[in-house]
């Protein structure tokens, strides 16, 4: 007899194809779901709209990366070169007039600034890098990555019940469906 | 453009049916999306053919003597091996460091500006061209990094101030080369990493669990294809695309501020920013032909990598290829025209001088060998293609060789003038680079894969989640998106 214990993550069911995917997260959405997802190998367009998920939030991120690194690099040339260091080279001036020279560098930091935010307000959003995951444990999960479709509903969702959820998902038309476990 | 006639005229929209062009499929054979993971994914899991190693050990080889030995000798001896103690100072270094910077941006116009401009035919060739990117940068940074003289002081670039207390001067274009490029390199690299992601998670997932399942596993991040995941990684996406637009053009535009900036005769002109970027560009293409079209016959990507995606590659090249002739000649034009003694000299010292040869290469292959692109028969004759490949990769780097020797060879002082020929190691090292880029793209095919999966498979028709209801979607009379909706309606019927 195993003496671990595992905790329920949730059902897992394949779908036949985009299209009906899209369709059984419309009724999912409609259902009043919370905590679920669906998995494609790859992005669907339409299918934010059919989940009812925002708009992603990570333009923001970007503007704060992209402002902070216009302002570095202005600060950066402007402290250096007029305040601390004042050089007159090419009979420039070391002085506010002279701020048009340091144009690229600004356009050139608040591009690297942007990307960097680009990069890490992602990783942040989608929670990754992360080790494992609960999905993983299943066996057909790894279709997802090739040429499988799939919707997750996990069991802390408020709706889920372990009939209810599972006579829903085959009613939209859900294969396969599977109780995922983690072991806890 | 349809929205605005949809509400000015419904009625006459709805009586007019616009007609509709074929449009060439971009993955043939009607190939499946397991079929597309089996044979992306196969290039890394299975053994490499025998041409493989066959271009990998050389290039290896050569990257180590060339770049290896060639570095190691400079650094002990001096940068006098590179023969810079003559005036023409700025001869084969900067002329393979512009010659490399430019190759990578074909890779970012790819990337990101055919993203932007919807144009599905990158995602075939995107990956492998982001590769290049990085890769050239990678060979371009060796020059000015080691050119400088003592390497182990290449820390000055940085922005913090030396022992004396001095600040770089933020207002040398010099200086805006190192942000541009080191930039460049940064963000190409979040770029091509970041699409690789959902890609290395494919191939982990086909893995056996072991070492190699384990290091995908860590590159994968965790990956697992979530729409959730999908939504915000698809805005850093187009983020990343919006950001590289205006940064690719920055960088070359850097590059040839060092020249334009300066008041030497050849070089001072405005030229330069437009017509340095159409020519990295126009060099870019013709390298990821030149790497492109072999790694598709060996690997048998003819269904991922059509002819399409070749012929729109060759019209890209002699469309920026005839940009670049228009610059050439407007650059001698301006120089007539100016009036000016010294400028016009040193274009008769460019055409007619000692390297009118290498006027002469550049202009034939720049400007004269891409026009063959006119006639569809070339454009889809792959040998015609490789051919104008390599004549404007022989071309691009010419044309640097131009800018730059016959100009420094010819300054305002009678004194610094040399005929310019490069010293062994330095043709050692250029060899060498030539070496570390290929075996790096060699690499590159073996251990991660060369096109971008998920992209491809969006690309297919049944990815539409409006695919298997079609007619629920009637056309209103407008086509939307003509060629595309006629696909669809099509390959239902």
């Amino acid at each position: 007899m195993s003496t671990t214990r595992k905790r329920v993550y949730g059902y897992l069911a394949e779908f036949s194809s985009a299209s009906t995917l899209y369709k059984a997260a419309e009724q999912i959405r409609d259902a009043g779901f919370q905590k679920w997802d669906c998995y494609s190998p790859y992005p669907i367009h339409g299918l934010d709209g059919a989940m009812g998920l925002k708009r992603s939030i990570l333009p923001w991120f970007v503007f704060c990366g992209g402002c902070a690194g216009l302002a570095t690099a202005f600060a950066l040339a402007y402290v250096t070169q007029v305040e601390i260091y004042p050089t007159i080279v090419q009979a420039k001036p070391a002085n506010i007039f002279t701020v048009p020279a340091f144009f690229p560098i600004m356009f050139e930091l608040t591009i690297l600034f942007s990307g960097f935010a680009t990069l890490f307000g992602l990783l942040g959003l989608i929670q990754l890098p992360r080790l494992n995951h609960p999905l993983f444990a299943s066996k057909q999960f790894h279709r997802a990555t090739d040429d499988g479709f799939f919707i997750a509903i996990e069991a802390r969702d408020p709706k889920f019940s372990p009939q209810g959820t599972r006579d829903l998902l085959e009613n939209i038309g859900g294969k396969q469906i599977e109780l995922v476990e983690e072991e806890d | 453009m349809a929205s605005t006639t949809d509400s000015a005229h419904p009625k006459l929209q709805s009586s007019v049916k616009l007609p509709v062009l074929e449009r060439e499929k971009l993955i043939l054979s009607g190939r499946s999306y397991h079929w597309i993971t089996e044979r992306i994914c196969g290039v890394v899991e299975n053994r490499q053919p025998f041409l493989w190693w066959l271009l990998f050990l050389p290039s290896a080889l050569i990257a180590m003597i060339g770049v290896g030995g060639g570095l190691t000798y400079l650094v002990s001896t001096g940068v006098g091996v590179w023969g810079m103690s003559n005036r023409v100072f700025w001869g084969f270094d900067i002329t393979n460091f512009v010659f490399w910077i430019g190759i990578g941006h074909a890779g970012t116009l790819i990337s990101a500006v055919l993203f932007l401009t919807r144009q599905n035919w990158r995602t075939s060739i995107n990956r492998a061209a982001e590769a290049m990117t990085i890769f050239a940068v990678i060979c371009a940074g060796i020059f000015p990094a080691f050119h400088v003289g003592r390497v182990w002081f290449a820390w000055f670039l940085a922005p913090i101030p030396n022992a004396n207390a001095i600040w770089q001067n933020f207002k040398s274009p010099l200086l805006w080369d190192v942000f541009a490029v080191s930039t460049y390199f940064t963000i190409s690299l979040i770029f091509w990493y970041l699409g690789m992601v959902p890609d290395l998670a494919t191939i982990r997932d086909r893995c056996k669990p072991g070492l190699r399942k384990w290091a995908y596993g860590i590159f994968a991040l965790g990956w697992r294809g979530g729409n959730r995941q999908w939504s915000h990684y698809e805005m850093a996406y187009l983020l990343l695309a919006a950001l590289s637009t205006p940064l690719v053009l920055s960088v070359h535009s850097v590059v040839s501020f060092d020249f334009a900036t300066s008041v030497v005769p050849g070089w001072h002109t405005t030229i330069f920013p437009p017509y340095f970027v159409a020519g990295a560009i126009f060099g870019g293409f013709a390298m990821v032909l030149t790497i492109m079209i072999p790694a598709r016959f060996i690997y048998g990507l003819q269904d991922l990598i059509t002819m399409k995606h070749i012929d729109n590659m060759a019209k890209i090249i002699l469309l920026t290829g005839t940009i670049v002739g228009y610059a050439y000649l407007m650059e001698l034009f301006v120089a007539f025209y100016s009036g000016a003694i010294y400028e016009m000299d040193a274009f008769k010292y460019r055409i007619a001088g000692p390297y009118w040869w290498a006027y002469a290469a550049m202009m034939s292959c720049n400007v004269l060998s891409p026009q063959v692109f006119w006639f569809k028969a070339c454009r889809e004759n792959l040998w015609v293609i490789m051919i104008v490949a390599m004549c404007v990769n022989v071309g691009m780097w010419f044309e640097r060789f131009v800018i730059i020797v016959t100009t420094l060879a010819r300054m305002f002082l009678p004194g610094d003038w040399k005929t310019y020929s490069p010293s062994a190691v330095e043709l050692m090292t250029f060899v060498g680079t030539i070496g570390l880029f290929l075996a790096l793209f060699m690499m590159f095919l073996r251990f991660l894969p060369c096109i971008n999966i998920a992209e491809v498979k969006w690309t297919k028709l049944e990815s539409d989640p409006h695919f298997d209801d079609i007619e629920e979607h009637p056309d209103p009379g407008v086509v939307k998106i003509p060629a595309y909706q006629h696909e669809l309606v099509e390959t239902k019927s």
